[in-house]
């Protein structure tokens, strides 16, 4: 055993770090990867613990990463220049739910479900809703700014953090935000959250707790072409309608999901649309009346309302497992992550479908319609390097026509070691250089987790993506 | 940095796995290590470590295969800390077939892996010297009955009292045995109460004939009321579902045979258990005979396609409704080998809905193990009291006075958290002994 793990296990505790390579091996992965494996994974139970481990690694030099689950799909809760990980998975308690106010506060490792389940009781639930929610934790959202299928109505998770207690490389313990309104300055929540830890580590998180609301909706729409799946997206909105969520899964996906989940989405269609509407009893109503007409404008062969919870949980069921049932059927996938305008949907599409064709793979497509973030889901097989090798290109050239509509690299997966070399494609080297500048406030010796989110210049412009096979 | 263990118990053995069942590409590869499982699976939720996921488990299959992780302490650790409750495939959206890779790598670290003595001894007795046969078990049965009932344990439980270490847990987690032994009812068939509209053949277990008679009577009396004529094979014999758990699959061959025989000598309507533990492994026989022994795997497939759990039975035919009422406020704990590795859920519950009087409150994280788990509450008694203190703090906060499960391995384990709980007044039942008491209070107010 190394002194350097010595010194660890003086900080936290035997019981609480991994130093011994067949355990570290375990910590090469996230839900993107394998890469280098960290020197030590460190399990803090406290705050305290985790300055102690920062400012350690400030003086042996050594990089840090911070980790929730692990279920994150751009390698953000990876080691690729080693260093210490700190893994956030002891630290999960719910400090405080104050439902007077709508808020609680939370440490870091709390799994996004769970803290909806301790409050769903009485009547309140946590509203950011990633497909990974019943895994990934808060902290792990926060970082990466995550989304879901109900953003359309509920934003992201930047929405929805109120404060944070965050620990920064030099080992200083600052707070930001505030638990009520008005905190005059420099909104210092606002830039971390989706900091990638790049910023500091987040060690305690006040939250907004939302009233679950007194009806919700759910209305499958069923199409023959795509095309016209594409065009209801645009046209519910332009009539004024904001549905909670608005999702649309082509003909291929939705087969995955249905032989996976039984849910009941139709296998012989073409596309459907997954809608949903919340609010006031009358008003759900009439807005799903609303919405079912211009489904049915745009040649929806059908429109299916769930006539039970159960029914409804199963189609989200569905297709929040969508992507690993895509998994059951292609021995690999890469997941893309960008976004448009939701009115060019239809141009995308094409678009889509012409780079699958060009490159000879199976494309299937998912999206968070309603806020043009597009899910495309590339199929291969990764003992084939020379599949792997197309799936890149593709996947680099379908990042690029969204950067060319206007829209981004990423909507809610982040940046990490996937994307970083792509960001010239969205932002202009002074966009750059002010983050840079940011960086270097908090961070001046770049090692919270270096080599990610901001491109390194030593590239030019590539997706970094090692899918190991069978795993 | 140190180098990772690199002397394999078996000096045959270098590197990768040996020959025989194995974890294979074909069911690993659908793993792609999204991590959805890891917060469903008890020991990720206890000690926060890859190691101790599902995710991680497969990961490490992954690397002995590959031969960058040895098939030597480290993993042989993880892989026995696993539960085999199987709620890691509740959570996976790739459809991994989980139970099916930890089963195979346990039959490696049996054939390839050179446990302790002590332990190894234990694993013989227990294993192979008891389980299989009828006459020792119930020689066993009879000792510790006398045990039990001559003060003697409260004797020992009291001596054990003032030592550290978990001897006394695991000395009060022995089950009672109760008298007459179910055995003696072995062979025999009972008639159906009122029009005989099915015939069905029960599976008594092997423990369960000693710890768990009235509950196997209270099985074929409900049966019977609902007008099954159950016939009870005399041959019949150990599931083996703890030898597959064990990765002791040659014996557990051998014990699935016996059953083969047992019960395709007969063209039942179904054959009905209680157990949710055993029932999983009834359907999965066939996964014995893939590699192994294909000759009979058509037989197993026979067998298996008519295995059907008490509560899946009930609630699949026109269940007799007239019962009495049982006023209680209850709630039901999911068997991870009926909810997860059978997927029945919605059957107890229906069953239960149709009690006059109960009110049934949900158990929150119900799908989550107790700890149980077969033997996995004495062979890792700690991680299974972790387990166990969690369930209880759940089910205190639904206020029930009465436990419903459906497997006696999870009764014995929540009988022993209410026991030491501070509400000992509380039931823990079958959900079949609540049907039972419901269905003789109808008649008895009848007659």
């Amino acid at each position: 055993m190394k002194s350097f793990t010595r010194e660890l296990i003086r900080l936290v505790g035997r019981d609480a770090v991994l130093w011994r390579p067949e355990d570290l091996m375990l910590y090469e992965y996230d839900g993107l990867s394998s890469l280098r494996q960290p020197d030590a994974v460190v399990l803090p139970t406290t705050t305290d613990h985790v300055v102690g481990i920062v400012k350690f690694a400030a003086r042996e030099k050594v990089p840090v990463v911070a980790r929730g689950a692990g279920t994150g799909l751009s390698g953000g809760a990876v080691t690729p220049e080693g260093g210490i990980l700190i893994g956030f998975s002891r630290m999960k308690k719910i400090l405080e739910i104050d439902l007077e106010n709508q808020r609680a506060r939370i440490q870091p490792g709390v799994v996004n479900l769970d803290l909806s389940l301790a409050v769903s009781d009485q009547g309140y639930f946590y509203a950011p809703d990633p497909s990974s929610q019943k895994a990934c934790t808060i902290g792990g959202n926060v970082a990466e700014n995550s989304g879901g299928p109900h953003t359309l109505a509920y934003g992201v998770t930047t929405n929805h953090v109120l404060g944070l207690e965050v620990v920064l490389p030099g080992g200083e313990v600052i707070h930001t935000g505030a638990a009520h309104w008005g905190r005059p300055g420099y909104d210092l929540t606002g830039l971390i959250v989706g900091s990638e830890g790049t910023l500091g580590i987040v060690t305690e998180i006040t939250v907004r707790l939302m009233r679950k609301p007194e009806a919700v909706k759910t209305l499958l729409a069923v199409y023959d072409r795509v095309l016209d799946a594409t065009r209801t997206v645009a046209a519910i909105t332009a009539r004024g309608i904001t549905p909670a969520a608005l999702e649309m899964m082509d003909g291929f996906t939705l087969r995955a999901v249905e032989d996976a989940t039984h849910a009941g989405y139709p296998k012989d269609s073409a596309a459907v649309l997954l809608i949903e509407v919340e609010g006031l009893l009358e008003n759900v109503e009439e807005e799903s009346d609303q919405i079912e007409a211009v489904c049915r404008e745009d040649h929806a062969r059908d429109v299916r309302r769930a006539k039970s919870n159960e029914e409804r949980e199963l189609l989200w069921r569905g297709r929040k497992n969508a992507f690993g049932a895509i998994g059951r059927i292609s021995p690999s996938y890469y997941v893309q992550d960008g976004v448009i305008p939701r009115t060019r949907l239809p141009e995308m599409l094409e678009f889509i479908a012409g780079v699958a064709e060009k490159y000879k793979l199976q494309i299937g497509n998912i999206f968070h319609a309603g806020d043009g973030n597009l899910h495309p889901l590339l199929m291969f097989d990764a003992r084939d390097e020379a599949q792997h090798q197309r799936v890149l290109k593709a996947a680099r050239e379908i990042m690029a026509k969204c950067a060319e509509m206007g829209g981004s690299i990423t909507g809610e997966h982040g940046v990490g070691i996937e994307k970083n070399e792509l960001m010239p494609l969205i932002f202009s080297p002074d966009d750059l250089d002010a983050m840079r500048k940011v960086k270097s406030v908090f961070n001046p010796a770049g090692e919270f987790n270096p080599a990610k989110l901001l491109p390194s210049g030593k590239m030019c412009g590539e997706l970094r993506v090692q899918v190991s096979a069978g795993a | 940095m140190s180098q990772v263990e690199t002397q394999p118990m078996n000096a045959t053995l270098v590197k990768g796995y040996g020959p025989g069942e194995a974890p294979t590409w074909d069911f690993y590869s659908k793993c792609i290590h999204c991590g959805l499982c890891l917060n469903a699976c008890p020991t990720y939720r206890e000690l926060g470590v890859e190691m101790d996921s599902p995710r991680g488990r497969i990961y490490q299959m992954i690397q002995v295969e590959r031969g960058r992780l040895p098939l030597a302490k480290s993993f042989v650790e993880h892989i026995d800390l696993c539960l085999d409750c199987r709620s890691c495939e509740t959570a996976c959206p790739s459809g991994v077939e989980y139970g099916r890779l930890v089963e195979a790598a346990r039959g490696q670290i049996e054939k390839y892996y050179r446990r302790p003595l002590l332990e190894s001894a234990l694993r013989k007795f227990f294993f192979h010297f008891l389980l299989p046969h009828r006459r020792r078990l119930e020689f066993a049965g009879r000792v510790l009955r006398f045990y039990q009932r001559s003060g003697l344990e409260a004797l020992t439980r009291a001596l054990l009292k003032p030592f550290p270490g978990r001897l006394a847990d695991v000395a009060r987690l022995a089950p009672r045995m109760e008298r007459p032994f179910f055995t003696e009812r072995l062979g025999t068939v009972v008639p159906a109460v009122g029009t005989r509209r099915h015939c069905v053949a029960f599976f008594a277990g092997c423990i369960a004939n000693l710890s768990f008679a009235r509950l196997n009577e209270a099985t074929v009396r409900v049966l019977a009321q609902n007008g099954c004529e159950v016939v009870i094979p005399r041959d019949q014999g150990c599931c083996g579902a703890l030898h597959v758990h064990a990765g002791i699959r040659d014996l557990a061959r051998d014990l699935a045979r016996r059953n083969l025989d047992a019960f395709l000598a007969e063209d039942f309507d179904a054959i009905i258990t209680n157990a949710a533990g055993c029932g999983s492994v009834l359907k999965e026989y066939p996964l014995l005979f893939e590699k192994e022994q294909p000759e009979e795997l058509e037989r197993a497939r026979a067998f298996s396609s008519r295995v059907k759990d008490v509560t899946e039975f009930l609630a699949g035919i026109e269940f007799n409704r007239e019962m009495g009422a049982i006023k209680a406020r209850a709630t039901y704990q999911d068997p991870c080998h009926l909810s997860h590795a059978q997927r029945i859920r919605t059957a107890p519950r229906k069953l239960l809905a149709a009690v006059p009087g109960l009110e049934l409150v949900e158990l929150k994280e119900s799908e989550i193990c107790c700890g149980s788990a077969g033997v996995y509450n004495v062979a890792h008694n700690e991680m299974a009291e972790r387990l166990l203190a969690g369930k209880m703090r759940r089910v205190d906060e639904t206020g029930a006075d009465l436990i419903l499960t459906a497997n006696p391995g999870c009764l014995l384990q929540l009988r022993a958290g209410v026991a030491g709980s501070k509400s000992r007044h509380r039931r823990v039942m079958h959900v079949v002994e609540l049907l039972d008491e419901a269905y003789s209070l109808r008649s008895g107010h009848t007659a």
